[in-house]
């Protein structure tokens, strides 16, 4: 369907821009459509929709749908969970990452660009490669039931942290190291002749210097940690220490005899990324093409 | 989740050829300075270790063995017999991979060209091309998940939009979008081109200001026209870009996972690689070697695009 209308617009292109605005605005409403239906089906009462019918805008407009699903489906939990997720996983992931891109990037070693290589391929990998054995690896990591109701370290918030983290380590690492590739060899050389350590050229001179990369980079992980659905499924058993991506799927089956309620939770899960994305677009959309401007 | 990563790897290795000068040798540190920076590189390198690349080889491993994932007692040699399963009797396998085939292919001539398209649309200096520009983005920035929860509600059988346009709700003409097995994956594959496009836009839209506005200059001097001037001249310089959008295609349609579990736990026509391993482990039945197997596969297959990709990003450092 889409394309049809990308064809008719190329033959527009040579009388530019009234063919091009409405080709665009077409494809924006598209576009908008999904997100539209949502949040109409949402606003309205169940009541009404079951007596005019979904397709229509009959009856009463309101926000009780979102007050419902938010008490019904527990989101302050699952809300709370993923903070409790992705606040360390990204702090780590950075911190580990800009160490190990500080070593590859500011030092000449033996294994530094097989090691960067390694770190790469990694995040590249589909996680299903590594589900199996990761699941096994935790299970069989018996802890006492004093740390971990399960006894292992399945279950925990602790096992995902760790897991995100690996995953994401190399991805930030690799764009790290070329960020700091960049910066002039001059300014650590002269902090090395004057006496300053490996870990005061670190912290007090490459860190500070990185911060436009930080920002973008953290804000992609905020939202990829966010979004991550797939470690928590895998690892975590108890429904209530979900964060909320992976609990969608829980809620989907407890509110599908209601789409009201349903459109509202989905709602109410898109707010914090909506923040995000209104706040800090352009970081996010700085992480996704760092550089790439200046090819 | 992170299939995103090539863009910004590539896109950052524009800054690997300022710097050629030799850096600090390792050699000439003190003890101190040496310990420190081993600790800075051995920490990350051990959490990789631990739990990425020693479970990728243990994945190949479990695939030659019988398990139910309970004692270690119980692991059984097994030689190729799960791989013998699942290519012969393990009758999702094939339709999987010609889903996660028709995955590739899908967004690799609809969704991509959608972005690109947009892309070179808004790259014009168009009015309101950042209202566009956030519009097809805004997807990008969702979890595949709600993705399709959204979608759901809009192809629902009886309360979708979709078939409240068509004029067929309500009536035993009305098409359950998600459910039938035959239509399933195309109406995913709209909702994952969905994402895919504004994705592809916004990375070509980097790549297109990025072009040398002299070069357009110089097409058009010569008589070029616009898509003369966009197929020979602009597409050409942006080959880096090409390569990094060829390799996230290949690598969101081997991950596509999130999407078709949310719509039905990947059945009944949604089957994909990704997810048949998934089957294996969760749930009563843990059979360890035949997901691992699965598993393999889907590392076989992944490792031709991350291997390709890989030698063309490093091949200037080694």
């Amino acid at each position: 369907m889409a394309v049809l209308h990308g064809q008719s617009a190329r033959t527009r292109l040579k009388r530019p821009h009234y063919g091009t605005h409405l080709f665009l605005i077409a494809m924006a409403i598209l576009w908008l459509i999904p997100f539209v239906w949502a949040l109409f089906t949402a606003l309205r009462p169940k009541a009404d929709t079951d007596k005019y019918g979904y397709f229509s805008f009959g009856g009463a407009f309101n926000l009780d749908n979102f007050i419902a699903a938010w008490n019904q489906g527990g989101f302050a939990t699952y809300f709370g969970n993923s903070v409790i997720i992705t606040v360390p996983t990204v702090i780590l992931t950075l911190l580990l990452a800009s160490m190990m891109a500080f070593a590859v990037s500011r030092f000449t070693w033996k294994f530094n660009v097989t090691l960067l290589i390694m770190f790469t391929a990694g995040n590249l990998l589909p996680p299903q490669v590594l589900a199996a054995p990761l699941f096994e690896m935790f299970k069989h990591f018996n802890l006492p039931y004093s740390v971990s109701d399960s006894g292992n370290l399945l279950n925990t918030y602790v096992a995902v942290i760790a897991v995100d983290t690996a995953f994401q380590i190399g991805f930030c690492t690799f764009v790290l190291s070329n960020y700091m590739k960049a910066l002039p060899q001059d300014l650590t050389e002269a902090a090395f002749v004057d006496g300053a350590g490996v870990w005061r050229q670190y912290w007090a001179i490459i860190m500070p210097l990185t911060r436009p990369a930080f920002a973008a980079l953290g804000t992609l992980e905020v939202i990829w940690i966010y979004n991550d659905f797939f470690w928590p499924l895998l690892l975590i058993q108890s429904g209530n220490r979900l964060p909320i991506t992976t609990a969608i799927h829980n809620l989907q089956g407890q509110f599908l005899s209601n789409y009201n309620l349903l459109a509202a939770g989905a709602i109410i899960t898109i707010i914090p990324t909506l923040i995000i994305y209104i706040v800090l677009q352009k970081q996010f959309v700085a992480g996704l093409t760092l550089g790439a401007s200046k090819g | 989740m992170t299939a995103e990563a090539p863009a910004l790897a590539q896109a950052s290795g524009v800054a690997r050829r300022v710097s050629r000068r030799p850096r600090l040798r390792f050699t000439l540190l003190n003890r101190r300075d040496k310990v420190v920076l081993t600790l800075m590189v051995a920490i990350p390198t051990l959490i990789q270790l631990v739990l990425v690349w020693i479970p990728t080889v243990l994945s190949v491993l479990l695939s030659f063995v019988r398990w139910n994932g309970l004692a270690f007692s119980d692991l059984r040699p097994a030689g190729i017999a799960n791989y013998e399963y699942i290519f012969s009797t393990y009758p999702s396998f094939w339709p999987a991979l010609q889903h996660n085939l028709l995955w590739l292919v899908f967004l690799a001539v609809i969704a991509t060209p959608i972005g690109l398209l947009l892309a070179i649309l808004l790259d014009q200096n168009i009015r309101g091309s950042r209202i566009y520009q956030s519009i097809f983005f805004s997807p990008v920035m969702l979890s595949l998940v709600l993705i399709g929860v959204i979608w759901q509600l809009f192809y629902s059988q009886n309360n979708g939009l979709l078939n409240f346009l068509l004029g067929t709700s309500g009536t035993p003409q009305a098409v359950d979008w998600f459910g039938n097995p035959n239509l399933n994956i195309w109406a995913a594959l709209i909702a994952a081109t969905w994402r895919h496009a504004g994705y592809v836009m916004i990375l070509y839209l980097a790549g297109l200001k990025g072009v040398d506005p002299s070069l357009r200059e110089a097409a058009s001097l010569d008589g070029a026209n616009f898509f003369q001037t966009f197929f020979r001249v602009v597409f050409p310089v942006m080959r880096p870009i090409n390569i990094v959008i060829v390799v996230i295609t290949i690598i969101e349609s081997l991950r596509a996972f999130d999407i078709v579990y949310i719509i039905n736990g990947s059945k009944n026509g949604l089957e994909l690689i990704s997810a048949l391993v998934i089957q294996f482990l969760v749930g009563e039945a843990q059979v360890i070697g035949i997901g691992s197997a699965l598993a393999v596969v889907l590392l076989v297959v992944s490792l031709v695009p991350i291997v390709i990709y890989l030698s063309r990003i490093f091949k200037k450092e080694a």
